[in-house]
């Protein structure tokens, strides 16, 4: 508050405001140290155990023969199709919202489920997609199953990050490009879309680093646990990254911890170079619009 | 924005209006346009069947079930044991479980976002606010099965060194370490709501003499109450929901306690625990999943739409 923080420090601070503060800044410390701890901790404990070996291993009885391609590979399978169904469903949906829906009724009705949505916990999409995808549709404990369930999950997130984009398109533009003759969906292809695009990548993004991350929903689906396979199709059965550790963490044995925390490592650093990207994406196409 | 150049069709389109018959415009590009308007609004409809697949499975599955156990004795029974030979099918240890890690998240959760909060909206300068907010907010972001692992290999041996009496699976961990996951929640939600308290009102604070605390926990806070009400329903809904922490450090014995030292069982992780053996579809022992999905989906239902109805206050309702 930038405002108040001229005239504040004229009044200088007294005791009670200081220990206040103080007390606010330990509040804000705790957290963000235990963050810095647990990632210390697992990067320590993971340490010896991430080698190549490790990454392109499929899993064994044995901790220390253990690898994770199989959970790799499914999880690539898992956030490709997440990212194929779920962006183009999000980013339409944004799109009548904000360029046709307008204040009419059905758009605020639209608005109010998808506000819902986003409050829905993981593990009833996970239900959902037990019982829609799995058993109803009969596709199977499969990748696509698991893909669908991700993509309804993390649909709320690419529709608020991209009307959040639609909107710092200006309406003179739009208004512009219709008096140049364009019609709605020119304008929209044309002027709102490239100029929302940093926007609508971000939101990307974020979606696919949620739906990396997210174990409960696939546990319920069905995906297994010990796999020494690939998938080859769509219609395969899957593990993925988060299962995987799930499956070391819930064993008795310390080695078994110890495949948990490289597993982590490895879920850990694919979504900072994700989150990383997004960033230097999005600054580089804001330059480029500007 | 000055050298923003005209796309190339738009102009073509509007050059070869004239010399094209009135009618092709007319039928052709307008229906184009009618089935891109169609195809988009059928993606916003995604959403409005998502609700409807999850209402309709959820309920299905749970009529299944309510045909063989009654709703007196999900109600009225005090025991857990679906997967047992003496079936009981009482959800209260299940609910006594996800109330007693969510009310320790709360407790983490509140203090620490609010204190957040009110250093981040009333003290800290510009710079240091767009730093700590976004950090709080990677706390929100790291994939809970990391918590999980966090709070079972590290959280726990710790406080056993403090209370040797703890066991290996426990409330009080999963329930703390869930705290922290959640207080960007509170934090960043009841920062907007401080910020939101217009200037005005400080300012006439502080010319009557209020020394700044005063102001604001007299004056700031009160008004921003109902975004902070919020926030802390949304966290809680998120805690109740919350599925991995649990599971893995709280344990999977139903037990009707409110002792936060010994194994738990939350509904979250009942789920998880049936969805990881082979339980054969269409049984009973299957059904129940569904039956403790619906609970928890209404339990943080009410809850959303609930902090929905407190945050249009806070931004339509002015400061009353």
């Amino acid at each position: 508050m930038s405002t108040s923080s001229v005239d504040i420090k004229r009044r200088g601070r007294n005791l009670g405001e200081r220990a206040f503060i103080a007390l606010s800044l330990v509040a804000i410390a705790i957290p963000l140290l235990i963050l810095v701890g647990l990632v210390a901790n697992t990067l320590v404990d993971a340490l010896g155990r991430i080698d190549w070996d490790f990454l392109v291993g499929y899993p064994s009885r044995r901790a220390s023969a253990a690898g994770i391609f199989p959970a790799l590979i499914g999880s690539l399978w898992l956030i490709g199709l997440t990212a194929l169904i779920a962006l183009p469903l999000g980013v339409g949906a944004a799109l009548w919202l904000e360029e046709y829906g307008g204040k009419s009724r059905l758009a605020g009705f639209i608005e109010v489920n998808i506000a819902n949505l986003a409050g829905v916990p993981s593990i009833i999409y996970g239900l959902l997609g037990l019982g829609l995808f799995v058993r109803f549709l009969d596709l199977g404990r499969s990748v696509l199953a698991g893909a669908l369930t991700l993509s309804l999950l993390v649909m709320p997130i690419v529709i608020m990050a991209t009307r959040e984009a639609l909107r710092t398109v200006p309406g003179h533009l739009r208004e512009a490009a219709a008096a140049l003759g364009a019609t709605r969906w020119q304008v929209i292809r044309q002027v709102v879309l490239p100029m929302a695009l940093p926007g609508v990548l971000t939101g990307a993004i974020l979606a696919i680093s949620r739906a990396i991350g997210e174990t409960a929903p696939l546990i319920v689906v069905g995906a297994l646990t010990y796999m020494t396979f690939l998938p080859a199709d769509p219609g395969d059965p899957f593990t993925a990254l988060p299962i995987q550790i799930y499956n070391w963490v819930s064993r008795p044995q310390e080695a078994f911890l110890v495949n948990a925390a490289a597993g982590i490592m490895v879920l850990l650093v694919t979504m900072l170079t994700l989150n990383s990207v997004a960033v230097l994406l999005r600054n580089r196409l804001q330059r480029r619009t500007r | 924005m000055a050298d923003l150049t005209l796309p190339d069709p738009v102009t073509r389109h509007d050059t070869g209006h004239a010399s094209r018959p009135r009618h092709r415009t007319r039928s052709v590009t307008p229906l184009g346009e009618k089935l891109i308007e169609w195809t988009l609004l059928a993606c916003g409809l995604v959403s409005i069947f998502t609700t409807l697949g999850i209402l309709a499975v959820l309920l299905v599955e749970a009529v299944g079930f309510f045909d063989e156990v009654s709703l007196a004795d999900f109600f009225g029974d005090t025991q857990w044991t679906p997967l047992f030979a003496d079936k009981h099918f009482g959800i209260w240890p299940l609910i006594s479980g996800t109330f007693l890690t969510t009310a320790i998240a709360t407790l983490v959760a509140v203090p620490f976002g609010l204190l957040a909060a009110i250093y981040l909206s009333e003290f800290a300068p510009a710079r240091a606010r767009r730093i700590l907010k976004p950090a709080l907010e990677v706390l929100a972001g790291v994939p809970t099965i990391v918590y999980g692992y966090f709070a079972l290999v590290v959280v726990t041996p710790l406080l056993q060194q403090v209370f040797p009496g703890l066991a290996g699976f426990n409330a009080l961990s999963a329930g703390l370490v869930m705290g922290i996951m959640i207080i960007p929640m509170v934090s960043s939600l009841s920062e907007d709501a401080l910020h939101a308290v217009p200037m005005s009102l400080r300012e006439a604070s502080w010319g009557l003499g209020a020394a700044r605390l005063t102001t604001i926990f007299k004056v700031v806070l009160p008004a921003a109450m109902s975004g902070i009400v919020a926030s802390i329903i949304l966290a809680v809904s998120r805690a109740i929901g919350e599925t991995m922490i649990v599971a893995i450090a709280a344990g999977q014995q139903p037990r009707l306690t409110l002792d936060p030292s010994v194994p738990v069982e939350t509904m979250t992780s009942y789920i998880v625990q049936v969805s990881m053996g082979d339980t054969p579809t269409g049984t009973i022992e299957y059904r129940t999943i569904f039956a403790v999905g619906v609970t928890l989906f209404a339990m943080t239902l009410v809850m959303n739409v609930l902090s929905r109805r407190f945050v249009k206050r806070f931004r339509y309702g002015g400061t009353r």
